[in-house]
C-alpha cells in the first residue's frame, strides 16, 4: 500500500498562497461585473503577494530543510530569491494595475470589428492578474527545486503563462502575438532541451535529484559522455531562460513585442528565477564536474557580454536596447557560476535584486513616455526628453547610470561584489572581459543620456503621460533602492551574505 | 571609530551648500550666486584652520577618521591627510571660490538654471577633496569614479560648441580607464583577503606580498587610469576636446584640480601599493612622460586656439609631474607635488584670462587677439605674468617646482633630465608665441574697443597672480609641508635618495 508523502505544507506556503490567489483570480473573472473586475484583481493580486511575502519571513529562520520528499529545498538562496521575486512582482503588479496597456479582449483577432465593440464597450479583461500570479508561482519553485522532474514542472508553469501575457499588448498587436508565438515556439524547443538533459543525466547518475547527481559525480571520474550531453542540454534550456548568448535571439523581440508591465516584470523576475535555479544546479549539482563545464560557461559568458553589449549600440528602440543590456547583465550574472563560491553566491544575489529593481524601474518610465497612439518607444523621439520633463528623464538616467555599473548607484556595488567572488577563485578573463564590456555598455547607455539632455526637442518628440499614483509610487521605490543600496549597500549585502548558502 | 575629522566638515559644507541651494526662493540668479561663493569661502576658511593645524613635523596621515561602511568588505569610510593631500586640498578649496567670481554670468546661457550649475560646482569640490583625503581604497575609486558625472553635465550642460561630444568622450575615456582599476581594485581586494583579511587601507594594502607577475598587473590597471586622468601621451586626446568645449571655470576645475587626482593617485597608490612593479615599468614611464613633454610643447606650437594651446602646455606640464613622480627621490616627489599645485594655479589664471579675453572678442582663435596690450593693459598683464608661469620664469613659483623636479630627476636619471630640460625651451618658445601675437603688435581688427577687466575680475585674478609670485619667492611653507610626505612615500616604496656626484 501506498503512503502518502510528507509534504512540509508551511514551507511550501508561499507558492500555495500564490497559487491560490490565482484560483480566486479566475474565480473572479468568471462570476464578478466587468466593470469591477480590474480593482478587485489588483486588490486579490496584492494582498497575495504581502501574504506570501509575510509568511516566508515567517519561515526564513527553517532553512536547510527540504520539503515534498526532497524535491525542494528551502535553503538561504532559495528564500532570498523567493523574497526577491514577491517583492518585485510586487512592484510589477502596481504597473500591471494600469489596465490600459492590455488588450481588451485577447482572444479577439487583431483589428476586428469585435475587437473594435470591445474597446468601445470598455469591456476591459482582468485575466492578466491570475495569469501573472500563475507565473509567480512557477517562479518561487524554480530556484528552490532541487529535482529535475520539479525543476521542468516549474520551468513550464512560469513559462505558459509568460507566453500568454507576452502577446496581450494593446496597441501594436501584431508585433505583440508575434513575439508571443516566437517566444512560446522558442520556449518550447528549449524545454524540450532540458528535458532531454534530464534524461541524460537521469541515465547517467539514476538519479532526478541534484544531490544524486552531485554524488554520482563524486564516485564516478565525473568525466562520462552522458553527463556532458546532459549538462549541455539542461543548461540550454536554463540559458533560454536567462538570455544567453547563443540563445538569445527571443529576446529582443519578446522584450520588444509584450506589453511594457508584462516585460518590465519578465525582465527582473524570470531572469531572477532562472538565475536562481542555474545557480542551484550548478553549485549543487554540477559542482564537482566544474572542470567539464567551466570552459563551456566561460565562452558562453564572454559571448554574452560582447554580443549584448555590442549589438545594444546599434539600436533605436528602447525597448530592444535594453533587451540587449539585459543580455549583457546575463553575462554578468554567469560570472557568479564559474565563481563557485560562498562570495559570487551573495554577489549574485545583491545583483539579482538591485537589477530587478533597476529593471522594473527603467520599464516603468517607458510606458510613461508616449504620444496620440501609445508608448513610443524609438529613441529618436526621446530627444530633449529632459527639458520637457527634467523629472521623468533624471528618473531614467539614475536607472541606465545604475545598469552601467557607475559608482554611488546600486549597479556598481552588484558588479564589484559579482567580480569580486569570481576573481576570488581564479576567473580573472571573466572579470577584465567584465569590466571592458561594461566601458562598452557603458557608451549606449550614456548615448542616451545625451539625447534626453544634450539634444534639443524636436517637433515630433514626445510627451509624458502624467503616471496613476501606483505607477508613480512603482516607480519611486525602485529610485530609492537604486541610490539607497549604492550609497549604503550594507543594509541588503548583509543579508545576502547570511542567506548565501545553498543546501544539499 | 573615531571622531568626526576636520577634512569630513570640510567635505560636508558644499553639499550642505546644494540642499541650501535649492532651498532658496526662485528666480533670484544673484542670490544664488552670492549663496554659492559663500558657501565656497567658508570652505576655504576651514580648510586654512585645518592648514594652521597640521602639524609640519608629522609624517604620518594627520586628521584621519574612520567608519564602517560597507562592513560585509571591509569598507570603510576613511580619511587622513598628509602633506601632499593637503596641499592640494588648499588648492582645491582657494580655487573654487575663485572661478565661481570669475565665471559670473557662465551659468547663465546653459541647457539648466544657474542653480544646477553651482550645485555641481559644489558637489565636485566635496568630492575633489574627498579624493584626495580618502585613505580607503575603495571609498577612492568610488570618489574617482562618481566624479565624473558632474563634470560631464558641466561641459556638456553649459560648454560651447561641440560640447555634447567632448562630455561623451571625455567621461568613456575615464569610465573605460576606471574601470581597469576596477578590476585592479577586485584583484588587490582578493589577495587582501587572503593575507590579511577584508580591507581596503591603504597602509595595510602597502605590506601586502604580491607575485611580481601579478603585481604588474595590478600597478598597469591602476597607472592606466591616472594615465588617462593626468594625461599622458598617448591618453590625452579627450583633453584638448574637453578643454576647448568646457567652459573656462570647468576647465579650471578640470585640468588644475581634477587631473591632479591621476598624478595624485600615482602617489598615493601606485608607487606605495605596488614598489616593485612600480621600479619595473619606471623605465617606460620616464619614456612616455618625456614624450609628453616634447609632444605637449611641439603641439601647443601650432595650436591656433588659445583653449587647445593651454591644453597641450597642460599634457607637457603632466609630463614634468609623472617624470617627477617616477625619478623615485623625494626632491623630484616634493617637485612634482608642488608643480600639481603651481600647475593648478598657473593654468587658472591662463583660462580665466583666456576665457575674458575670448567671451570679449568673441573669438578663441589666438589671431583675432593682438595689441591687447595697448587696449586692455590689466587684462595683457594678468595673461602675460600667467604665461610667465607657465613657461616658469624664475621668480615665480612654477620655476621652483621646475627646477626641483629636474635635480630630483637628475640625480637618478640624468639623460632624462637633460631632455626634459629641452621642454623649457619649447615652453618659451611656445608661451612668447602666443604672448607676442595676442598681447603686442598692432591692434587686431576689431579689438579697438574692447574693455578692460572689471573690479570682480580683478578680484578673481588678483589672489592666484599674488600666489604664483610670492610662492616663487617663498617656497618655504610649501616645501616644508610636503617634503616630510616625500620622504614617507620614497621610504614605503623602498627607495634611498642618491647622493649628489659632484659639487661636494
Amino acid at each position: 500500500m501506498l503512503t502518502a508523502p510528507q509534504l512540509s505544507y508551511s514551507l511550501l506556503a508561499p507558492i500555495l498562497i500564490v497559487l491560490g490567489g490565482a484560483l480566486l483570480g479566475v474565480l473572479v473573472e468568471a462570476v464578478m461585473k466587468k466593470g469591477s473586475r480590474a480593482a478587485i484583481q489588483t486588490a486579490i493580486a496584492i494582498g497575495t503577494l504581502v501574504l506570501s511575502f509575510a509568511y516566508l519571513i515567517k519561515i526564513h529562520a527553517q532553512t536547510s530543510k527540504t520539503a515534498a520528499v526532497s524535491s525542494v529545498s528551502i535553503d538561504g538562496v532559495g528564500i532570498f530569491i523567493q523574497g526577491t521575486i514577491l517583492l518585485l512582482s510586487l512592484i510589477a503588479i502596481l504597473y500591471i494595475a494600469d489596465t490600459d496597456n492590455f488588450a481588451a479582449q485577447a482572444s479577439a483577432v487583431p483589428g476586428s470589428e469585435e475587437e473594435r465593440t470591445a474597446v468601445l464597450a470598455g469591456k476591459q479583461q482582468t485575466e492578466v492578474f491570475p495569469l501573472t500570479l500563475f507565473a509567480i508561482s512557477g517562479m518561487l519553485l524554480f530556484p528552490i527545486a532541487s529535482d529535475l522532474i520539479t525543476l521542468f514542472v516549474a520551468l513550464e508553469v512560469l513559462s505558459l503563462p509568460l507566453y500568454l501575457l507576452a502577446g496581450l499588448s494593446r496597441r501594436r498587436r501584431l508585433l505583440s502575438q508575434e513575439a508571443a508565438l516566437k517566444y512560446f515556439l522558442l520556449g518550447a524547443f528549449s524545454s524540450a532541451f532540458f528535458l532531454f538533459g534530464a534524461a541524460f543525466l537521469y541515465g547517467y547518475s539514476g538519479s532526478v535529484t541534484l544531490d544524486g547527481i552531485a554524488t554520482a559525480i563524486s564516485i564516478n571520474s565525473g568525466n562520462d559522455v552522458f553527463l556532458l550531453i546532459g549538462i549541455v542540454f539542461l543548461s540550454v534550456g536554463l540559458l533560454f531562460k536567462i538570455g544567453a548568448v547563443p540563445f538569445h535571439s527571443w529576446t529582443p523581440d519578446v522584450y520588444q513585442g509584450a506589453p511594457t508591465p508584462i516585460t518590465g516584470f519578465m525582465a527582473a523576475c524570470t531572469k531572477i528565477a532562472a538565475m536562481g535555479a542555474t545557480l542551484r544546479i550548478f553549485y549543487v549539482g554540477f559542482g564537482q564536474a566544474e572542470w567539464q563545464w567551466k570552459p563551456i560557461i566561460l565562452t558562453i559568458a564572454i559571448l554574452t557580454m560582447v554580443v549584448g553589449g555590442v549589438a545594444a549600440i546599434a539600436q533605436r528602440d528602447v525597448k530592444r536596447m535594453l533587451a540587449f543590456s539585459s543580455i549583457a547583465h546575463a553575462g554578468f550574472l554567469l560570472a557568479a557560476v564559474l565563481a563557485l563560491n560562498t562570495d559570487g553566491l551573495k554577489g549574485a544575489l545583491f545583483y539579482l535584486a538591485t537589477y530587478g529593481f533597476t529593471t522594473l524601474g527603467a520599464f516603468g518610465v517607458i510606458t510613461l513616455v508616449r504620444d496620440s497612439s501609445g508608448e513610443v518607444t524609438d529613441l529618436n523621439r526621446w530627444v530633449g526628453l529632459g527639458k520637457k520633463s527634467p523629472l521623468v528623464a533624471s528618473v531614467f538616467t539614475l536607472f541606465l547610470l545604475s545598469f552601467a555599473g557607475i559608482p554611488l548607484t546600486s549597479g556598481f556595488i552588484a558588479k564589484f561584489s559579482l567580480f569580486t567572488g569570481a576573481y576570488e577563485t581564479g576567473n580573472t578573463v571573466i572579470v577584465v572581459v567584465g569590466v571592458l564590456t561594461s566601458a562598452i555598455t557603458a557608451f549606449f547607455y550614456l548615448r542616451v543620456v545625451v539625447m534626453l539632455f544634450f539634444t534639443d526637442p524636436k517637433s515630433d518628440s514626445v510627451s509624458v503621460v502624467i503616471p496613476s499614483i501606483m505607477t508613480r509610487a512603482a516607480i519611486a521605490i525602485c529610485a530609492i533602492v537604486t541610490i539607497v543600496l549604492g550609497v549604503a549597500p550594507s543594509l541588503l549585502l548583509n543579508t545576502a551574505q547570511t542567506f548565501a548558502t545553498f543546501i544539499r | 571609530m573615531s571622531s568626526l575629522s576636520i577634512v569630513t566638515i570640510i567635505e560636508l559644507v558644499p553639499l550642505l551648500g546644494v540642499v541650501g541651494l535649492f532651498i532658496l526662493p526662485k528666480g533670484s540668479t544673484k542670490l544664488i550666486k552670492q549663496f554659492a561663493i559663500g558657501i565656497s569661502l567658508l570652505d576655504l576658511a576651514i580648510s586654512l584652520l585645518m592648514a594652521f593645524r597640521f602639524d609640519r613635523g608629522v609624517s604620518a596621515m594627520q586628521f584621519v577618521e574612520s567608519r564602517n561602511w560597507i562592513s560585509a568588505f571591509g569598507i570603510k569610510y576613511a580619511v587622513g591627510i598628509d602633506g601632499i593631500a593637503l596641499v592640494l586640498i588648499l588648492m582645491t578649496t582657494v580655487l573654487v571660490p575663485i572661478v565661481l567670481l570669475a565665471g559670473w554670468n557662465e551659468s547663465e546661457g546653459g541647457r539648466w538654471s544657474p542653480r544646477v550649475y553651482y550645485a555641481l560646482i559644489l558637489v565636485l569640490e566635496t568630492m575633489m577633496v574627498g579624493v584626495f583625503a580618502a585613505t580607503d581604497v575603495f571609498l577612492f575609486y568610488v570618489i574617482f569614479e562618481a566624479m565624473l558625472i558632474p563634470v560631464y553635465f558641466l561641459i556638456g550642460g553649459y560648454g560651447r560648441g561641440e560640447r555634447a561630444q567632448a562630455a561623451m568622450k571625455f567621461l568613456l575615456y575615464s569610465l573605460l580607464g576606471g574601470l581597469l582599476m576596477l578590476a585592479a581594485v577586485i584583484g588587490t581586494y582578493v589577495i587582501a583577503t587572503n593575507q590579511i583579511g577584508s580591507t581596503f587601507d591603504v597602509t595595510a594594502l602597502s605590506g601586502l606580498h604580491i607575485d611580481s607577475a601579478t603585481e604588474n598587473m595590478l600597478f598597469l590597471g591602476f597607472f592606466i587610469a591616472f594615465a588617462i586622468k593626468a594625461p599622458l601621451w598617448p591618453l590625452h586626446t579627450w583633453l584638448p576636446t574637453a578643454a576647448k568645449s568646457a567652459t573656462p571655470a570647468t576647465s579650471v576645475l578640470l585640468l588644475g584640480v581634477l587631473d591632479k587626482v591621476g598624478t595624485y593617485g600615482m602617489i598615493r597608490f601606485c608607487i606605495t601599493l605596488f614598489p616593485h612593479a612600480a621600479h619595473t615599468f619606471t623605465p617606460a614611464i620616464i619614456v612616455l612622460s618625456l614624450i609628453s613633454i616634447l609632444y605637449g610643447a611641439f603641439l601647443a606650437i601650432g595650436q591656433k586656439d588659445i583653449n587647445g594651446l593651454i591644453a597641450f602646455t597642460s599634457i607637457s606640464h603632466f609630463g614634468f609631474i609623472t617624470l617627477g613622480i617616477f625619478a623615485m627621490t623625494s626632491q623630484g616627489l616634493t617637485g612634482a607635488s608642488l608643480y600639481m599645485v603651481n600647475h593648478g594655479f598657473s593654468t587658472a589664471a591662463l583660462f580665466l584670462v583666456a576665457g575674458w579675453m575670448a567671451s570679449r572678442r568673441g573669438s578663441t582663435k589666438i589671431e583675432d587677439f593682438g595689441g591687447l596690450q595697448r587696449v586692455t593693459p590689466v587684462m595683457a598683464w594678468a595673461f602675460f605674468i600667467a604665461g610667465m608661469s607657465a613657461l616658469a620664469l624664475p621668480g615665480l613659483s612654477s620655476f621652483v617646482s621646475e627646477f626641483l623636479v629636474l635635480v630630483g630627476t637628475f640625480t637618478r636619471y640624468p639623460l632624462a633630465a637633460i631632455i626634459g630640460t629641452t621642454g623649457i625651451v619649447l615652453a618659451a618658445l611656445y608661451v612668447l608665441l602666443t604672448v607676442q601675437r595676442s598681447l603686442h603688435g598692432p591692434t587686431a581688427t576689431g579689438n579697438e574697443s574692447l574693455i578692460d577687466l572689471n573690479l570682480r575680475e580683478k578680484v578673481a585674478i588678483a589672489p592666484v597672480i599674488a600666489i604664483l609670485v610670492i610662492f616663487g619667492f617663498f617656497p618655504k611653507p610649501i616645501i616644508d609641508v610636503l617634503n616630510p610626505a616625500s620622504h614617507e612615500v620614497m621610504t614605503q616604496a623602498g627607495y634611498v635618495d642618491p647622493q649628489p656626484k659632484a659639487g661636494k
